[in-house]
């Protein structure tokens, strides 16, 4: 089969690879007839995240149709089509009891820090993911969710992590009827957090980039007011004098280690890689933020360190909430919403690429060309 | 040698005994439930107290190394089998797994095995003849033009060479 094969920082190519197999009583092997490349893939692409190696095929952000189940999969049946959450998660372990299921016990055996998640180095577990034709879906009888007859499989791929990360970083701000939302980077999450923020209730919505047309967008789409930060001059300032002085009731960090905008955090965190990645919007989130608001962050960092004022944190009162989407859960919710035209997530997808184009995508939108919002990969046999 | 898992062993049998809350005076006394900040991203209700109590998932057979955290008590039921450790970069990473998560040095040996991967990825093309086309790999080149990339980029790298040994000859 094909499958996207990594061979170094900003080096991706197609490959023939042999077709997975069933591993597991609980394993399911589906065909992908979807699979985006997510901005956090970029981190992989760019080297960022530690034991990422050479041979692994990336992509968390797949659906498709089942293929074969293992002996323990009751619930699945050949030919089914469905969406695969990006997290690996068993269903039965103390964390997935309660619903953390971005953090599974039983997925990762490289790390304890993080669940597995498909195709996202070792550190995540070392599965591979599903910009291929074919992949392996560990935990098939509790992941992976029938695709409605009536939905899009556009839609339905980026109901596997898009959307439910967009939406859990506006639920975990704890947005209040009336409040001031705050969304760093206007990347395909950033636009899903600033529209789910209306859904609950606030009453003014702001995002900051600096990629002029993901703002034009961002205005048209979430909607919200838009800022290039490159044109506010300090954007702590900024927004202070936005907010009457007081700062934004929450402010959500939706980009994550590649973010630009600070000379010292590119140094330290993405040229020298002294920290986990780039903590720009981090940082203007904790400074930002009205005193007792809230931070909250979905922009992936590695597991090292980064340089950020903790000591604001202390002295304003912040309540700093952060995880990898719980997708499972929050699915029949953003199902229901899209259904009910509340969410409209294919609207993202910018560029529609066959999956032997995988080098051309990633550098597509890794160098944000020719308006690359979302690039989604055909494989040749959906 | 001592991996940290042991170093934490040792650690844990020389800890403090566990305080019990119910001898704490005022212990719960202003608990409440709806002042909860995890809700609803962490739903307490099915929580099943302390300790790995949950009935394990049926255990993944696997003929592949797979390196496991220090962290971890007992191996996950489900692992990755992508891309083994192997060679030089394999050799580094072991030595990175006898380290915690906490530890720098984890993580900044992983980032060197990754690099020496890279380059040892270079030469399995080579070996298996065939040859690198970073053009096309970083997606420059579109994937249709792949054998003109591959062409420019060992003509490119002839001239290159060509030209150091000019330059070395003529210096001498």
């Amino acid at each position: 089969m094909l499958a996207m094969d990594y061979r170094g920082p900003r080096r991706v190519r197609i490959e023939e690879k042999p077709m997975p197999t069933i591993q597991h009583p609980r394993d399911a092997i589906v065909r992908v007839t979807r699979s985006c490349i997510c901005g956090s893939d970029l981190h992989l692409y760019h080297g960022m995240v530690p034991d990422t190696r050479v041979g692994m095929t990336f992509g968390h952000e797949f659906c498709g149709v089942v293929e074969e189940v293992g002996d323990d999969v009751s619930n699945l049946s050949k030919g089914d089509r469905v969406l695969v959450p990006f997290n690996i998660a068993c269903g039965q372990c103390h964390f997935c009891k309660q619903g953390l299921f971005g953090n599974c016990h039983e997925s990762n055996a490289q790390a304890t820090a993080v669940g597995g998640i498909f195709g996202y180095s070792h550190t995540a577990g070392g599965y591979d993911g599903g910009q291929a034709e074919y992949v392996r879906v560990p935990y098939a009888d509790f992941g992976p969710t029938l695709i409605p007859e009536w939905m899009d499989p556009d839609d339905a791929v980026l109901l596997t992590d898009v959307v439910p990360t967009g939406y859990q970083a506006a639920e975990m701000g704890g947005i209040q009827k009336g409040d001031t939302v705050v969304v760093f980077g206007a990347g395909p999450v950033g636009l899903l957090a600033a529209r789910c923020a209306w859904l609950f209730g606030a009453g003014r919505v702001i995002v900051i980039d600096h990629h002029e047309y993901r703002l034009d967008f961002a205005r048209s789409y979430c909607p919200a007011e838009v800022y290039d930060f490159r044109e506010i001059g300090d954007p702590v300032v900024f927004l202070k004098k936005a907010t009457n002085g007081l700062g934004a009731d929450v402010c959500i960090d939706a980009v994550g280690a590649d973010a630009s905008g600070n000379g010292w955090h590119t140094m330290f965190g993405k040229k020298l890689k002294l920290e986990a990645g780039s903590a720009v919007p981090l940082h203007w989130a904790i400074n930002s933020v009205k005193k007792g608001g809230v931070v909250s962050i979905v922009g992936v960092y590695g597991p090292t360190g980064n340089m950020v004022p903790i000591g604001n944190v202390v002295n304003k009162g912040i309540t700093i909430r952060a995880n990898q989407a719980s997708v499972k859960r929050l699915l029949p919710r953003l199902i229901d919403h899209v259904k009910e035209g509340r969410i409209d997530p294919k609207a993202i997808i910018t560029h529609r690429m066959p999956l032997e184009e995988v080098a051309e995508a990633y550098h597509l939108f890794s160098s944000k060309l020719d308006g690359c919002i979302k690039p989604v990969l055909i494989p040749n046999a959906a | 040698m001592r991996t940290q898992s042991d170093k934490a062993d040792a650690a844990a049998a020389d800890a403090h005994p566990r305080i019990d809350p119910a001898t704490v005076v005022g212990w719960g006394v202003d608990a409440d439930p709806d002042n909860d900040p995890t809700w609803p991203m962490r739903d307490r209700s099915q929580d099943d107290g302390p300790g790995m109590n949950w009935a394990r998932p049926p255990v993944q057979d696997t003929d592949v190394e797979i390196l496991q955290s220090v962290e971890h008590r007992r191996r996950p039921a489900a692992v990755g089998t992508s891309t083994p450790p192997a060679g030089l970069s394999g050799s580094v990473r072991r030595q990175a797994f006898r380290l915690s998560e906490s530890q720098w040095g984890h993580w900044l040996l992983l980032i060197l095995a990754d690099r020496i991967n890279t380059v040892e990825g270079l030469f399995q093309d080579i070996r298996r003849g065939r040859m690198p086309n970073p053009l096309v790999e970083m997606g420059v080149v579109p994937q249709s033009r792949s054998r003109e990339a591959a062409a420019g980029t060992v003509a490119l790298f002839a001239i290159g060479v060509m030209a150091g040994v000019l330059l070395l000859r003529r210096r001498r």
